[in-house]
């Protein structure tokens, strides 16, 4: 894996990461702003992922249905994301016409419309986009989990936002929005692929040097307050299947505890990217026949955000015996130190990820910036090593640190049965 | 900007082909841009052989695989390949079963190993047999919530009427009930064989290289009495516009299928019928389709049509996911927009602009060893040759606005349609 990358910060305050990469005539090209849905405060939840619709709704140069088809004419590929920390928006294109995305992108910074009759009818899909996902039992009880796992920060909704301010939220709120945060000095493009690094960043500079710096804005922030005490919940609605969550404070990407934690993560539910048959929890709860199914997975964030676990039940059982259990595994981890053998094989683990990723060029421009959004490149450079130093001591600290039963969320989908 | 790297398109040149003297397939193609390695591939054993009190069969044999072999338990095989951050996993369709993993390159013989000893010599405990039917019911419960789900099930029953393509290939309640450990043996001990097996390999190993390790590992495997798999019964047309309706209460969402059928992949015009679909709804925001329910309407997150084609007869189908009270609407303009459709067919400019859409984004689809695994199985399975991607381009070329309309016409007639549609 090639670690040479080559990062530049134009005149204006944008940062440009690039890594050349000559297996295949392919470029891909990534610009990230630091704003995402916990930058929304109450009445606006949901803007982030809105503005990101509507910059695909056509500047002056690139008007709405000429943008769309210019990308695919050249035979590109791109989309668009919100998270709670960042909007990103790549293309990933034949190496000839990386031009195009270039210009779009230039373009759309600062010159996307956000014409009146475009933010009705995009309410409307995004309203579509939300019932979507209502209609899953999973998100149902995902959204009443994060409402109850953070009173105060701004993580507390889902990106989407909230029905009420899907309705509400104006052409002018978007609007605002868009030129509070869509400025150069907020921004991250991140380039890899079949490149001539030189030739590239001249062409950037052409580009997008011009375009002014703006003020940044702090990020919303609040702290959530330490939780005093267990929260149990439940949320009822159609069919027939118990779904349980639950989720414990987690620290932030660039914590001291992060990587110790990554390594239990991989101890109890498996590497990310990977089956998990022979995780400890799969072993102790769907082998032994008590679950259907259990999962569970951290996020890398900014601020303190959640590690989660979803079980799914087996019909007739109630989800009690099922959180005994994964109680009692997490106390094994607390109690004992975990076997030396079982870190080299998590360390493993990551690295046969690592190397799945880096067939892809679209992967890795992806992550030079998402690194850079929760902290620098050698976040992703050092990350096999920072793994392969963590102790069996350091994996029993964090499990006593962070897990613990009177900090956390349990809820549980109770189905109402099946009504077709 | 001129670019550095030389051309990605799979050709006869690169693809190593080798046929092992038990008749599996090997095609094998070199790419050391990362230490890794996948493989894929298919076999004999799909829900063709299934009878409809077993529906549902196929896909519990190739889930089994993995669960207990002679010389593994579940958890040994699992333990093995997670160790090594190696994955393998089996599937099935209607024609056949499946698989696909990947490793590191230097753990390739033991992925290799443990999908021979799946494929060879699967026990079938029966503890794993009943934890397994639990999990299918469970998600056939969770099937049954699911307005996308049930509305495609719902497309197809109606639209293959007493056809394998028109049944649930992960079966019913009362059929995975039915199924025991001595139907799920007896149906791997004679429909799975070498015979018509096809496995691709992609990675950092030199080809032979490749093939010496598929020999070493699948060479050996033999079975006496493998049955040849059935032919598909004829279709029956459908002889008028076809309307059905799922409920499922409760749901603030639901969803559509609008769809006939579509060719088979090896039909002269399937490049005429895949850029009218394009142009339909894909292109783009989902082309047509995306643009009047989506773009100009509001209507839906999701609007879009899809071709589906194999070894039999296709699909061709549109699809939406809309509030419930808009249904109706929604269905109205796509009937609008199929019948324009077929009246004017396609503008130059929109075949000129998915004509090179297809051109421009071929290296795209190779950028992982996944995509190029799964490209060189594609032209092998419906025979189109292995100079397909060299040839690809003047393929797409050659199409006109009169192949493409008449493509369109010979499968789409907006009198004559499936709908069916799901949600409260």
């Amino acid at each position: 894996m090639s670690k040479s990358i080559t990062q530049v910060t134009l005149k204006n305050g944008m940062k440009v990461m690039l890594k050349e990469i000559h297996t295949a005539p392919i470029i891909s090209s990534w610009i990230w702003y630091k704003v995402g849905s916990r930058d929304e405060p109450t009445g606006k939840t949901g803007i982030s992922h809105w503005t990101e619709h509507m910059m695909f709704k056509g500047t002056k140069k690139f008007p709405n249905g000429v943008l769309d088809k210019a990308i695919s004419r050249e035979g590109g590929r791109w989309n668009a994301s919100t998270s709670r920390d960042s909007t990103r928006y790549y293309e990933t294109m034949p190496a000839a016409k990386i031009d195009l995305a270039l210009r779009l992108e230039a373009d759309r910074m600062t010159k996307s419309i956000f014409e009146p009759k475009e933010v009705a009818s995009e309410r409307t899909v995004i309203i579509s986009e939300r019932e979507g996902s209502e209609n899953e039992p999973m998100f149902q009880l995902s959204e009443s989990m994060l409402h109850a796992s953070f009173r105060v920060h701004p993580y507390q909704h889902e990106i989407i936002g909230d029905m009420a301010d899907l309705h509400s939220i104006t052409r002018e709120d978007l609007y605002s929005h868009y030129q509070t945060y869509y400025i150069p000095n907020n921004a991250v493009l991140s380039l890899a692929g079949d490149f001539d690094t030189k030739v590239m960043i001249k062409r950037v500079r052409e580009l997008f040097e011009k375009i002014p710096a703006g003020n940044v804005p702090p990020r919303l922030s609040r702290p959530e307050p330490e939780r005093k005490g267990e929260v149990r919940l439940t949320v009822e609605g159609p069919g027939e299947t118990v779904f349980t969550q639950v989720a414990y404070p987690f620290p932030n990407a660039t914590h001291e505890d992060y990587f110790p934690l990554q390594v239990l993560e991989s101890l109890l539910n498996g590497a990310s990217g990977l089956s998990y048959k022979t995780c400890r929890l799969y072993r102790a709860l769907v082998d032994k026949g008590v679950v259907v199914d259990i999962s569970g997975w951290s996020e890398s964030t900014i601020d303190p955000f959640l590690y989660r676990f979803v079980m799914i039940h087996r019909p007739n059982t109630k989800p009690e015996q099922a959180i005994q259990i994964l109680d009692a595994e997490i106390q094994k981890l607390q109690d004992t130190p975990a076997p030396a053998a079982e870190i080299h094989r998590a360390v493993k683990q990551a690295r046969a990820v690592f190397a799945y990723g880096s067939e892809n060029i679209t992967n890795q421009a992806f992550w030079m910036g998402y690194t850079s959004m929760i902290s620098d490149y050698s976040f992703y450079t050092s990350y096999l090593d920072n793994l392969a130093k963590v102790t069996p001591k350091d994996v029993q600290r964090v499990a006593q640190k962070y897990f613990q039963p009177n900090k956390r969320v349990v809820g549980s989908y109770i189905p109402t049965g099946r009504a077709s | 900007m001129a670019s550095k790297s030389v051309s990605s398109l799979p050709s006869p040149e690169d693809i190593y082909q080798s046929i092992l003297p038990n008749g599996i397939t090997v095609l094998a193609r070199a790419n050391f841009n990362s230490p890794a390695v996948n493989i894929s591939g298919y076999l004999s054993g799909g829900s063709i052989f299934e009878t409809d009190e077993k529906l549902g069969l196929a896909g519990f044999v190739s889930s089994m695989l993995m669960r207990g072999t002679q010389r593994y338990t579940f958890d040994s095989i699992y333990n093995e390949l997670e160790t090594v951050g190696a994955s393998l996993g089996f599937d099935s369709g209607v024609h056949n079963a499946s698989f696909g993993g990947r490793s590191l390159v230097e753990d390739l013989p033991r992925l290799l190993n443990l999908l021979a000893e799946s494929l060879f010599h699967p026990t079938f405990p029966k503890a794993e047999v009943e934890r397994l039917r639990t999990q299918i019911l469970t998600g056939l419960a969770l099937r049954e919530q699911d307005t996308s789900n049930m509305a495609d099930m719902l497309f197809e029953r109606h639209l293959y009427p007493d056809h394998p393509y028109g049944k649930p290939t992960d079966g019913y309640v009362e059929t995975i009930q039915s199924i025991t450990r001595k139907d799920l043996a007896a149906f791997h001990r004679f429909n799975y064989g070498p015979r018509g097996m096809v496995i691709g390999i992609v990675g950092a190993i030199q080809p032979k290289k490749a093939v010496e390790a598929v020999a070493k590992a699948l060479g050996g495997w033999s079975v006496s009495g493998q049955k040849e798999p059935p032919a598909l019964p004829p279709l029956k047309p459908f002889r008028k516009m076809i309307r059905k309706h799922h409920r499922i209460e409760g749901k603030s969402q639901s969803d559509l299928v609008v769809g006939t059928l579509g060719p088979y992949r090896k039909n002269p015009d399937f490049m005429a019928v895949s850029l009218a679909n394009s142009v339909l709804g894909q292109f783009g925001m989902m082309g047509r389709i995306g643009h009047v329910v989506r773009e100009r309407s509001g209507l839906a997150y999701y609007a879009y049509s899809s071709l589906n084609a194999g070894t039999g007869p296709g699909s061709w189908e549109v699809s939406a996911g809309v509030n419930p009270k808009n249904l109706n609407k929604a269905l109205e303009l796509i009937d609008v927009e199929l019948r324009g459709f077929v009246k004017s067919g396609v503008t130059k400019q929109e075949l000129v602009d998915s004509q090179a859409n297809y051109i421009g984004r071929l290296p795209l689809s190779f950028e992982s060893n996944g995509g190029m695994v799964s490209a060189i199985l594609n032209i092998h399975r419906y025979q189109l040759g292995m100079d397909y991607y060299q040839r690809y381009e003047g393929l797409v070329r050659s199409v006109t606005r009169d192949d493409v309309v008449e493509a369109a016409r010979r499968y789409i007639n907006p009198d004559r349609m499936v709908i069916a549609t799901a949600g409260p």
